[in-house]
């Protein structure tokens, strides 16, 4: 399953896909960044309700598959920028946090 | 590689959003010099880690990144307010940043224990009022 694929059937609207084929392995949930990057794994969904610009450098570090940002969170342009330029996947859901993890589970 | 190849960075003290930096400029350098995936993601979470330290308590710092052929060494320096006490610093959850910066998801007291989850070998030497260096290594074989 790539991230395109993913985007595509759980109806997530994508901020920025530089990386649209990259294949998913699993997901994670948190919004505490360190915590994130001590439990998370390579190549998973991140799915966060934190939208500040820390958390392109954090899904980059950690070599996220793709961030989902729930519950309606947006995202500013200069955030999307960035995600572009370091080739970060940011997607949006409309969905609560649980809600969104669930249609991700049954998807991958 | 017979001879060991060093990164220097300067980490800037002043802006929170711009840390990252020298993480994402060691995460380049390592892949180009083909340095497994795995070893690359624990190698600048560390670093990242440190560079967020240095940015929330210290005012930045620098960090050097030592390439060699049996490991990968990080060490980071600062001369900020120092640690009064390490065990505690080391614990998951203990934390002193303050709540400006907790509202950006930092602060969680994680720090340090992912660094010493990610590397093999980790000290610290820190003086309060000084600064502090810390060194950390992670082996290739």
């Amino acid at each position: 399953m790539t991230v395109k694929e993913l985007a595509e059937k759980c109806n997530f609207k994508t901020a920025a896909l530089p990386d649209g084929s990259r294949e998913i392995d699993g997901c994670y949930i948190g919004d505490l960044l360190s915590w994130v990057m001590g439990r998370a794994e390579a190549d998973c969904v991140w799915i966060t309700i934190m939208s500040n610009l820390n958390i392109i450098a954090v899904a980059s570090l950690a070599d996220v598959a793709c961030i989902v940002l729930s519950e309606s969170v947006t995202v500013e342009d200069s955030i999307v920028k960035l995600a572009e330029e370091k080739g970060v996947n940011v997607l949006l859901s409309d969905k609560k946090t649980y809600e969104t993890a669930v249609d991700v589970y049954k998807t991958i | 590689m017979s001879e060991s190849l060093t990164f220097h960075y300067d980490v800037d003290g002043e802006d929170f959003t711009s840390a990252g930096q020298a993480s994402v400029q060691v995460k380049k350098n390592l892949r180009r010099l083909g340095i497994p995936p795995e070893i690359i993601r624990q190698v600048s979470i560390a670093m990242y880690e440190g560079e967020i330290n240095m940015v929330i308590h210290a005012g930045g710092g620098k960090a050097d990144v030592i390439v060699s052929e049996d490991k990968i060494e990080i060490i980071l320096e600062d001369h900020g307010p120092g640690i009064a006490d390490v065990e505690l610093a080391m614990q998951e959850g203990y934390s002193t940043a303050p709540d400006s910066v907790r509202s950006l998801g930092f602060g969680a007291g994680m720090g340090l224990p992912n660094m010493k989850r990610y590397m093999d070998e980790m000290t610290i030497d820190s003086v309060v009022g000084k600064g502090t260096t810390i060194k950390m290594a992670v082996y290739l074989s």
